[in-house]
């Protein structure tokens, strides 16, 4: 994955978002709400639900030179809907079915006809939810800030 | 040498199944689920998935069920699991600045730049056992103070290091010279260590390094085999986003989430000729809510530096083939159980040996006798 960068267009960082959201919702948020949709579309495989590994790599003191910190199970994906549109889907874990419908929803979300529907009934939604989970984190952890005091010693 | 033996099949097979039954325990007493341990252990999970080098909590879990509890046999598990698994590429490096902090406490600065978060610790404990454990008692809820969410916290703004604030001075070593470029890491799951190793090799083989080794070097080292008192100048907890570059899309994206701990460790350093007087860093990191270790991990890691800061080379934990070479709980665990492997021609050999030298023996002090008696 050593590849030059492409430059990011607002198509790409519109897609970067989705892409993020469908990998960090849970698998059973995101089933929910994809099979409410009842979207059933035609498409082939181009690569089926395969899990492997990706190198994680850090940074010596979180911002000098990288190093490789350990590996962590992932899946990937990928899709063709009968209109030629490229689903892709790389999740953390072991989950198929997180996968496929991860890069379903990508496809679809690439195509002008269900591309808002799935922003609003999908993306959206999810993406509340992340962030609910997030503020409950931070809450938790704000309860337990700290203020220490030094102690003045008598020896005036 | 080991020579092959045959037989046994069957009572290697019972011996199995003796285990499955030993590892289920009391059937009046309900199974433990992987859902639980994974729920109910985490910080067992946390050490499987460093050590087996797997970020992987279900999969740690079910290891650690699968070997009754046993953390190094939980660990080989994993170990094992992850080579039939392709490496589908590198992530891009991590940025620990951004991540969302649930704990976060320097020993060097009271008052910190985003405050101290103690998170959930057992720090602050009076380490007497709890009995109401042994009841079936409801969880207890943690609080939330909504209405006081710190602005930081809520916005998701990054929390700078606590680290930078001597950087402002230039009292501290810079983790990097500036300009320098990125420069691709060694893998030693890929290539062997070679010695001396660089510092992104040694940091690699410390993180899935066996904890109480590295606890005890560290120990060691503080105490003074090794000279190294540092100050923790901070440790943080949380989560920290994932991305990395498919190939076929050409640019990052996330994949998921990661629970890390992070220690810097600041220890004193006299100078030498080429450097003032300043601080110097020792940097380590884990998998999950892993303390002990990225502390540990750090006070190595900053105790290897010791050669190429020009530091006289006294102690175990400063030698590198010493520490690096026996970190791995693997590969100890394996040359150590190996003794229970059938050495049976090996040890008739040795047996015949001892014999022989006592018959000689026995033979040289009888002959001397004779001679002294004939003198």
């Amino acid at each position: 994955m050593s590849v030059e960068q492409q430059q990011e267009t607002p198509e790409t960082c519109a897609r970067q978002h989705w892409m993020g959201v469908l990998a960090k919702s849970s698998v059973a948020a995101l089933q929910q709400r994809w099979q409410a949709l009842s979207l059933e579309p035609e498409y082939q495989f181009i690569r089926k639900p395969e899990t492997g590994l990706a190198m994680l790599r850090g940074r010596v003191g979180g911002s000098g030179q990288p190093f490789n910190m350990g590996e962590m199970t992932l899946t990937r994906c990928a899709v063709r809907l009968a209109s030629g549109t490229l689903g892709v889907s790389y999740v953390s874990g072991r989950n198929s079915q997180h996968a496929v419908t991860a890069a379903l929803a990508d496809a679809l979300l690439q195509e002008r006809s269900t591309q808002s529907l799935l922003q609003r009934e999908l993306i959206e939604p999810l993406q509340d939810e992340l962030e609910a989970e997030r503020q409950q984190r931070a809450a938790q952890a704000n309860s337990t800030r700290v203020d220490f005091f030094t102690l003045v010693r008598g020896e005036d | 040498m080991y020579v092959a033996v045959k037989g046994g099949e069957k009572a290697i097979d019972n011996a199995h199944a003796l285990m499955r039954t030993q590892r289920r325990g009391d059937t009046a007493i309900a199974e433990l689920s992987v859902d639980q341990i994974r729920q109910q252990l985490p910080l067992a999970v946390d050490r499987v998935m460093n050590e087996g080098s797997v970020y992987d909590p279900e999969l740690a879990a079910l290891a650690l069920k699968q070997a009754s509890g046993d953390a190094v046999e939980a660990i080989f598990l994993l170990r094992a699991y992850r080579t039939t698994l392709p490496r589908f590429g590198y992530s891009e490096p991590l940025d620990t600045e951004q991540m969302q902090i649930e704990r976060r406490i320097s020993g060097t600065f009271k008052d910190l730049p985003g405050g101290q978060i103690l998170g959930s610790t057992y720090d602050y404990t009076h380490r007497l056992l709890d009995f109401s454990l042994l009841a079936a008692g409801e969880a207890e809820v943690a609080p939330e103070e909504a209405n006081a969410l710190s602005e930081a916290l809520a916005a998701g703004n990054s929390c700078p290091r606590v680290l930078e604030l001597l950087n402002r001075e230039g009292l501290i070593e810079q983790s990097r010279e500036s300009g320098q470029d990125d420069q691709v890491p060694r893998d030693l799951t890929r290539e062997p260590v070679n010695y001396p190793a660089e510092r992104a090799v040694r940091l690699q083989n410390l993180i899935r390094g066996d904890e109480g080794f590295l606890l005890s070097l560290s120990y060691a080292s503080m105490r003074g085999y090794g000279d190294s008192h540092p100050f923790s100048g901070e440790m943080r907890t949380g989560r920290v986003s994932v991305e990395l570059v498919p190939e076929e899309l050409g640019f990052p994206i996330e994949v998921g989430e990661v629970l890390l701990t992070e220690s810097e460790m600041v220890n004193q350093f006299h100078g030498s000729k080429d450097l003032p007087p300043q601080f110097t860093r020792g940097y380590g990191i884990a998998f999950g809510r892993a303390e002990r270790k990225a502390m540990s991990v750090a006070l190595v890691e900053r105790a290897l530096r010791a050669e190429e800061l020009g530091e006289e080379v006294l102690y175990p934990t400063q030698d590198q083939e010493f520490v690096l070479s026996h970190t791995d709980c693997v590969s100890a665990n394996g040359f150590v159980s190996h003794l229970k492997l059938p050495h049976y021609v090996d040890f008739q050999s040795e047996l015949e040996m001892i014999r022989r030298l006592r018959k000689e023996q026995g033979a040289r002090t009888e002959s001397t006798t004779q001679k002294e008696a004939d003198a």
